[in-house]
C-alpha cells in the first residue's frame, strides 16, 4: 500500500526479478572497480575534516575570528558525521582493511554511540525502509510522518516536535534506540534499555567534556565564547543533518509499505521498495559532499555499502532504469524538497480530511 | 620519548581528540608519529634468495611507540597492497632482541597465495622498497628465551628449525652472540636447521661464519632436497645426547614440528611454534574441505552454504541483522581460507579479513573467528 498521493506502479514478480538483476549488475560493476581512487577520496575528506577541526579549535584563541572558528568547526562536524561517519559505518570502506575506516571501529563526533546507531540505522532502517511499524525512522517515534499512522490529538504539536527534533537532532538520534514511544505503549520495558544507557551516558560524557569543558577551559579568558562557539557548531550540524535526512524520505511522492507486503520479499522487491521510499536533492558537488552524498538518497538506499562518491556516477543509470520500468525517481532542489517536507509535517498534525478513502489498496501486495 | 610523548599519551589528550584517537591526528602530519599505534618504515631491503619463492630481509625503523621485542617473538604486519587493500600477516622478528624504538628486521618468504598485487608475503619479499610504510602491532608470543642465554648455566641450548621457521631461532642465536656468548659460559649451543636446498638457504653466509668461529655454537644445516636426512630422533640423539632434557626451541612447518614433538615425548624442555599454512589457492572445488569456527572450537565438513548457515547448523548464534549483506551486523574475522560472496560471486582468499558471514560461502577449507 502506498499511502502518499502518487500511486506507485506495480511490477509483476518477473519484472521485479529483472529489476533486481539490473541493480545487482550495477553493484557488482562498481564493487569490481573499487580501488585507489576511492581510497584517495576518503583519505582526502578525512584530511580536510581533521584540518578544519584543528583550525576551528585554534581560531577560538582569536576572538575576532569567532565566526570563522564556528564555521570551520561546524563544517568539520558535518563532514565527520555525514561523508565520513555515516558512510564508513555503512561498511563502504571495509574492503580497504584500514582499521581507522572500518565500520566496526569508527566512532563519530556525535552523542549517539556508533554501535547503537549501526543497529538502528544499518539494520532496522535500511532493511525495513519505510515499512510502517518496523522502520522507526518514520517519524522517529515522535512525529506523524505518514497518513497511516493513526491521528491522535498529541500530533497537533507535530510542527513543534519537528522543530525541537531539528535543534536537538543528535540527542534525538542518541535516544532513538531507547524506543521511548514503545515504553509508553507498554511494548518495551525500562529494563530492556539498561544496557543501552551505559553506552549513551559514556558517549554523552565524552562529547560534553571536550566541547563544553576542556576546549573552552583551554582558551582561558575566552571560556564563554568558546563554549558558545562549540554549542553553535553542534547546533549547525544538527539543523543541517536533520534537514538533509528529512528530505531523504519524507517529501511528497515517497511511498511507505505495509508489513504484510514485505514478508518474504524478493531481492527485486527490496530494491523496488528502496527506490520508491527515498528522495534525492539536486545540487552541485560541494553540496553533495556536505550532505555526505545523502542527496543521492535513492542510490544510497539501493547500494548502502558502495562508497558514496560513486552515487553521482551511477545515478544516471538508476534514473534510466526507473524510466524503463515506469517508476518515479523522486528528486528536486533543496528548497522544493524542504517545503514539501514542512507541508507534510503541518498537514499531518491535523486529522485526515479525506476519510472517505481509507488506505485504498491496504492489502494489495506489490509482489505476491 | 619524553615530555611530548607523555603529553600525547595522556588521558587529557585522549579526551580532547575524542571520539578519535590522537593517532588519527598525528598520522595526518607524519605517518611515523604515533602516540599509541605502532608503524614502521622500511629503511633497507636485502635479497636473501632468489627463485620461485624469493626471500628478502627488510630493516624496519619503527615509531617511538615500539616497545621492543624478545628473541623469538612475532609481530603483525599490515601493508596497503595495490588497489588500496590492506593485508595483515604475522611474521617473526629475525634480528636480535630490540629495545624501545629500535630498528629490527623481518625476513619474508614469498608464498604462493597470489601475485605481488594480492599476496602480502610476495609483495613484501619482492616489491617492498625503502620508504614502504608498515602498520605494526607490538611484538607478541611466548616462544622466547626467558633468561639471557649468555647467562652462565650448565644447561645447553638446542635450536631446531625448518624453512622460514629459521627466523625466530635466528633472532635467539643473534641475541646470544650479540650479548657476549662466547662458549665460556659452559653452555653449548646446537643450531640444527633443515632447508630444501642450498639455493633456498637463508642466512647461509652468516651461519657459515658463526660455524667457523670458536664460540661453542655447533651449526648443522641439512639440505633435504640434496639427499640430507630428514629429522629423526636417532640422528638427534647422536648430535645431542639426552636431548629430551635439553632446553629446546623448535620452529618450522607443521610436519617438522610434529616430528620433533613426537621425539620429545611430552618433555617440558621443548617449546615449539609452527606457522599457519598459506591460504588455500583460489579455484578449489565448491563444497570441499572443512569449515572451522575457531573460538567455539566447532567444525564440520563444508556444505557449501553460507558461513552463517553453517555456523547456525552447528548451534552457534552469531550476531546478525538483515541476513542479506547490507547491514554489516554479522561481520566476522576470517582467519584463513577462501570465501565467495554469494551475491556478487567474488572470491577472496586474504587471511585475517573481515567478512559478512551471511553472504559468504567458503570455497574449500575455511576458518572464522566464531
Ligand atoms: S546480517 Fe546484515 S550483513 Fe550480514
Amino acid at each position: 500500500m502506498t499511502s502518499t498521493t502518487t500511486s506507485s506502479p506495480r511490477l509483476t514478480p518477473v519484472q521485479l526479478d529483472a529489476l533486481g538483476a539490473e541493480m545487482d549488475a550495477i553493484r557488482q560493476r562498481v564493487l569490481a572497480d573499487l580501488g585507489e581512487a576511492d581510497a584517495d577520496y576518503i583519505h582526502g575528506v578525512v584530511r580536510l575534516q581533521r584540518r578544519l577541526e584543528v583550525a576551528g579549535r585554534a581560531l577560538f584563541y582569536l576572538p575576532p575570528a569567532w565566526p570563522l572558528a564556528v564555521a570551520a568547526l561546524s563544517v568539520s562536524k558535518i563532514l565527520d558525521n555525514m561523508e565520513i561517519g555515516h558512510n564508513v559505518m555503512h561498511g563502504q570502506y571495509d574492503w580497504m582493511g584500514e582499521p581507522g575506516l572500518s565500520s566496526r571501529m569508527y566512532e563519530w563526533d556525535n552523542v549517539c554511540p556508533s554501535e547503537q546507531w549501526r543497529y538502528s540505522h544499518n539494520y532496522i532502517h535500511h532493511t525495513f525502509t519505510n515499512v510502517l511499524g518496523k522502520d522507526r525512522d518514520i517519524g522517529y517515534g515522535i512525529l506523524r510522518m505518514d497518513e497511516d499512522q493513526p491521528w491522535h490529538p498529541y500530533y497537533l504539536g507535530n510542527p513543534v516536535y519537528a522543530f525541537l527534533l531539528m535543534v536537538f537532532f543528535e540527542w534525538g538520534v542518541a535516544m532513538h534506540d531507547l524506543e521511548v514511544e514503545n515504553i509508553v505503549a507498554g511494548r518495551r520495558s525500562l529494563a530492556d534499555n539498561k544496557a543501552l544507557h551505559a553506552g549513551i551516558m559514556r558517549k554523552v560524557r565524552r562529547q560534553a567534556l571536550k566541547d563544553y569543558v576542556l576546549f573552552p577551559a583551554l582558551t582561558g579568558p575566552f571560556f564563554p565564547l568558546t563554549l558558545a562557539g562549540n554549542a553553535t557548531a553542534n547546533l549547525v550540524r544538527n539543523v543541517w543533518a536533520f534537514n538533509i535526512i528529512f528530505c531523504g524520505h519524507f517529501p511528497a511522492g515517497v511511498a511507505t509499505f505495509s508489513e504484510g507486503e514485505c514478508e518474504d520479499e524478493s531481492r527485486g522487491h527490496w530494491y523496488y521498495r528502496q527506490l520508491l521510499g527515498s528522495a534525492n536533492i539536486d545540487g552541485g558537488s560541494l553540496f553533495h559532499l556536505m550532505t555526505g552524498n545523502l542527496s543521492f538518497q535513492v542510490e544510497h538506499h539501493l547500494f548502502p555499502d558502495l562508497p558514496a562518491r560513486r552515487y553521482p556516477e551511477i545515478s544516471g543509470e538508476v534514473r534510466e532504469i526507473c524510466e524503463r520500468y515506469g517508476l518515479p525517481y523522486n528528486t528536486g532542489p533543496l528548497g522544493k524538497q524542504l517545503l514539501s517536507v514542512a507541508r507534510k509535517i503541518c498537514r499531518l498534525a491535523l486529522p485526515d480530511r479525506r476519510r472517505e478513502q481509507p488506505s485504498q489498496a491496504a492489502e494489495q501486495p506489490a509482489a505476491a | 620519548m619524553g615530555v611530548l610523548s607523555a603529553v600525547l599519551q595522556s588521558r587529557a589528550a585522549a579526551a580532547l581528540a575524542s571520539p578519535h584517537s590522537v593517532d588519527r591526528f598525528l598520522e595526518q602530519v607524519n605517518p611515523l608519529w604515533a602516540a599509541h599505534e605502532v608503524r614502521g618504515r622500511v629503511v633497507d631491503v636485502r635479497r636473501e634468495t632468489t627463485g620461485v619463492h624469493p626471500v628478502s630481509t627488510l630493516t624496519v625503523q619503527p615509531t617511538s611507540t615500539w616497545r621492543g621485542h624478545r628473541a623469538g617473538q612475532h609481530v603483525q604486519v599490515g601493508v596497503d597492497l595495490p588497489g588500496a587493500r590492506r593485508a595483515t600477516r604475522c611474521f617473526s622478528v629475525s634480528s636480535a632482541a630490540s629495545g624501545p624504538g629500535e630498528r629490527f628486521t623481518l625476513t619474508v618468504r614469498a608464498h604462493d597465495d597470489g601475485d605481488e598485487r594480492t599476496s602480502l608475503s610476495r609483495h613484501l619479499a619482492t616489491a617492498a622498497t625503502p620508504g614502504t610504510l608498515l602498520h605494526l602491532s607490538q611484538a607478541g608470543g611466548e616462544f622466547t628465551m626467558h633468561a639471557t642465554p649468555a647467562t652462565p648455566s650448565p644447561h645447553p641450548v638446542l635450536l631446531i628449525s625448518g624453512g622460514s621457521g629459521i627466523t625466530p631461532v635466528m633472532s635467539m642465536l643473534r641475541t646470544l652472540l650479540r650479548d657476549g656468548y662466547d662458549g665460556r659460559a659452559g653452555r653449548p649451543v646446537t643450531f640444527l636447521h633443515y632447508a630444501r636446498s642450498a639455493a633456498e638457504q637463508i642466512y647461509a653466509e652468516e651461519l657459515a661464519a658463526i660455524a667457523r668461529f670458536d664460540n661453542h655454537v655447533d651449526v648443522r644445516v641439512v639440505h633435504t632436497g640434496a639427499g640430507g636426512q630428514r629429522f629423526g630422533p636417532a640422528a638427534l640423539a647422536r648430535l645431542v645426547p639426552g636431548f629430551r632434557d635439553t632446553d629446546t626451541w623448535a620452529c618450522g612447518p607443521t610436519g617438522l614440528v610434529q616430528a620433533v614433538q613426537a621425539a620429545y615425548d611430552g618433555s617440558e624442555r621443548l617449546r615449539v611454534e609452527h606457522f599457519k599454512a598459506p591460504a588455500s589457492p583460489l579455484g578449489a572445488e565448491e563444497a570441499e574441505g572443512e569449515t572451522s569456527f575457531a573460538r567455539s572450537g566447532l567444525g564440520a565438513a563444508n556444505t557449501g552454504e553460507t558461513l552463517l548457515a553453517q555456523a547456525e547448523a552447528l548451534g552457534l548464534r552469531p550476531q546478525t541483522g538483515c541476513r542479506m549483506g547490507i547491514c554489516f551486523s554479522c561481520t566476522t574475522r576470517k582467519t584463513s581460507g577462501t570465501v565467495r560472496d554469494v551475491v556478487t560471486g567474488e572470491e577472496s582468499a586474504r587471511p585475517d579479513e573481515d567478512v559478512r558471514i551471511c553472504v559468504s560461502a567458503p570455497v574449500g577449507s575455511c576458518t572464522v573467528d566464531l
